[in-house]
């Protein structure tokens, strides 16, 4: 598209906001009772977080990496290709994350990195909570219906927000090559809730501007006492 | 479903015998190649002379519901009641998402309307690319062939004019044009419209957005190319701005009493406009949206009020 610089976010938007959300609706009832499974994988990520044994933080990078095939070929390739033509490059982006957990999380994993124990660490630990529990809630804002639900495993903002979590929580290591895919995503998905003028649109990109200055932060703080 | 456009009010029965009471009425104002029906007023397309409604049917959004057959289902009715009500033209792109295979799978569901008048686009660089995705488009509307295919955005267009002209010397295509929106890149088609035998431009043009009225719209008239007008609404973000403010009351001079009508007749009422394109979920608002089409047009004094007026509560 010629002076594509000139369009504003809101000329760009190729689906109204009730088809959007319809597509969480649809996508739910598609895969129900997945999402019970889903929700289980995020507890199960909890107790490997206080388990912190190597071979735990394997098992964490593991699930993340599933979770993050999962939505690049049911949701991305399968469902939001139908309405946006770009969904195919973020299925493209989403198996790369996946296999760069499993390279970085599982077979390059170093041994012996405790679980951050500090401030980033404490603040690693609610963002993972808010997006297993709390992100969820938002389909309860007015004009949508619980059946769209965005869930942690099924849906990629609260995927990409536990991600996030996740590497804040220094539980899985190198984290740098991690970042740019989840944080790249939640800028385009609060961009597009803009768009929509949906009212929890700051939410993503907060969270991962948050969680990438923390993670950056705490790198530097480690570096330091090394 | 939300609908990203108009504020106004579903039509009821009464309201719609009253719209078709008026399209009956012989108040119409005479306005170049302006023909009358009892549905929607007609303008000729300058190239060959054929009759087209000034209203037609934008996929822009409001056909991108991808595979929720309820959605689906919803545009087909939409369509149904739009080809009800005189309509002709419906114009799609493959940039709109899944609008083709929605359009398509309307078009298969309501069975194609012989009078259906398929508006398309190419939206690819190269030539070869360009023939794959527009008989990769014909297939998803399902149908032999489209009526009009236009070069989206001018992208490639020294790629795809050839394309197209070939088409249409070889009975594969009647009409050949090019697009534009949000008023960007008028000097390049102004310079195509000189240069190239189109038949058709398309471009935005609202109550707002009046440039094309300077170079454009006169260009067409001078060189007999048909207009198409997307945005006539822009995209519902004028009707929330005039929805701040009561419509005068001089409005019922032309038969609306509402915005949306104000906006559509205003637009349909310029002399090179063939016709606009407002898209809608609703079957409501295209029947309005036809019935806009019905009744008294805005003569060439009432436009430049209607102009005045929008500009005066800016």
């Amino acid at each position: 598209m010629s002076e594509w610089w000139t369009y504003s976010l809101r000329d760009l938007l190729l689906f109204s906001p009730s088809t959007y959300y319809r597509l969480f609706e649809l996508y739910n009832i598609e895969w129900w009772p997945l999402q019970i499974f889903a929700l289980a994988l995020g507890m199960i990520v909890l107790l490997l977080l206080r388990n912190g044994s190597d071979q735990a933080r394997k098992a964490i990078a593991v699930i993340l990496a599933l979770c993050w095939l999962w939505l690049a070929w049911a949701y991305h390739w399968q469902r939001y290709a139908s309405i946006n033509w770009a969904a195919s490059y973020y299925a493209a982006a989403f198996a790369l994350e996946a296999l760069l957990l499993l390279w970085l999380g599982v077979i390059r994993q170093p041994p012996g990195m405790a679980e951050a124990r500090n401030k980033s660490g404490r603040s690693g630990m609610v963002l993972f909570v808010f997006a297993l529990l709390a992100y969820p809630l938002l389909a309860l804002l007015p004009g949508r219906s619980w059946t769209q639900a965005e869930l942690f495993g099924m849906a990629p903002d609260p995927t990409a927000l536990a991600t996030l979590a996740i590497i804040l929580l220094g539980s899985v290591r190198p984290a740098w090559w991690l970042l740019p895919i989840p944080v790249m995503w939640c800028l385009i998905s609060g961009a597009t809730l803009w768009a929509m003028a949906s009212p929890d649109f700051w939410l993503p990109p907060l969270a991962a501007l948050l969680a990438s200055a923390m993670a950056i932060s705490s790198a530097r703080k480690f570096s330091g006492q090394t | 479903m939300t609908t990203p456009a108009k504020t106004t009010p579903p039509l009821n029965n009464s309201r719609r015998r009253l719209l078709g009471m008026i399209a009956a009425s012989p108040l119409l104002v005479a306005l170049p190649g302006l023909t009358r029906h009892s549905q929607p007023a007609t303008r000729a397309i300058p190239s060959s002379g054929e009759a087209l409604p000034l209203v037609g049917l934008g996929s822009w959004i409001s056909f991108n519901v991808g595979n929720d057959k309820a959605a689906r289902d919803a545009s087909a009715e939409v369509m149904r009641n739009f080809f009800q009500a005189g309509g002709r033209l419906i114009d799609s792109s493959p940039m709109y998402g899944s609008a083709q295979e929605v359009i398509g799978y309307g078009l298969t569901k309501i069975g194609r309307p012989a009078a259906l008048f398929a508006a398309d686009k190419v939206w690819v660089s190269g030539g070869d690319a360009g023939r794959a995705q527009m008989e990769e488009s014909r297939q998803l509307w399902g149908i032999p062939r489209f009526d009009l295919l236009q070069v989206h955005n001018l992208l490639s267009w020294e790629a795809h004019l050839p394309t197209l002209f070939t088409m249409k010397a070889n009975g594969r295509l009647r009409y050949t044009g090019i697009t534009t929106s949000h008023g960007r890149r008028h000097g390049d088609m102004e310079q195509l419209m000189k240069s190239q035998p189109l038949d058709f431009i398309q471009l935005t043009y609202n109550l707002y957005d009046r440039e094309a009225e300077q170079r454009l719209l006169p260009l067409a008239l001078e060189r007999g190319i048909a207009v198409i007008v997307n945005r006539p609404f822009q995209q519902g973000a004028l009707l929330r701005r005039l929805a701040r403010h009561p419509l005068p009351s001089w409005a019922a001079e032309i038969d609306c009493s509402n915005w949306a009508q104000f906006a559509l007749k205003f637009v349909i009422s310029h002399p090179a406009v063939t016709c606009a394109i407002p898209a809608t979920t609703r079957v409501a608002h295209v029947l309005e949206n036809m019935g806009t089409a019905s009744g008294r047009l805005p003569d060439q004094a009432m436009r430049a009020r209607m102009a005045a007026f929008v500009d005066s509560l800016s």
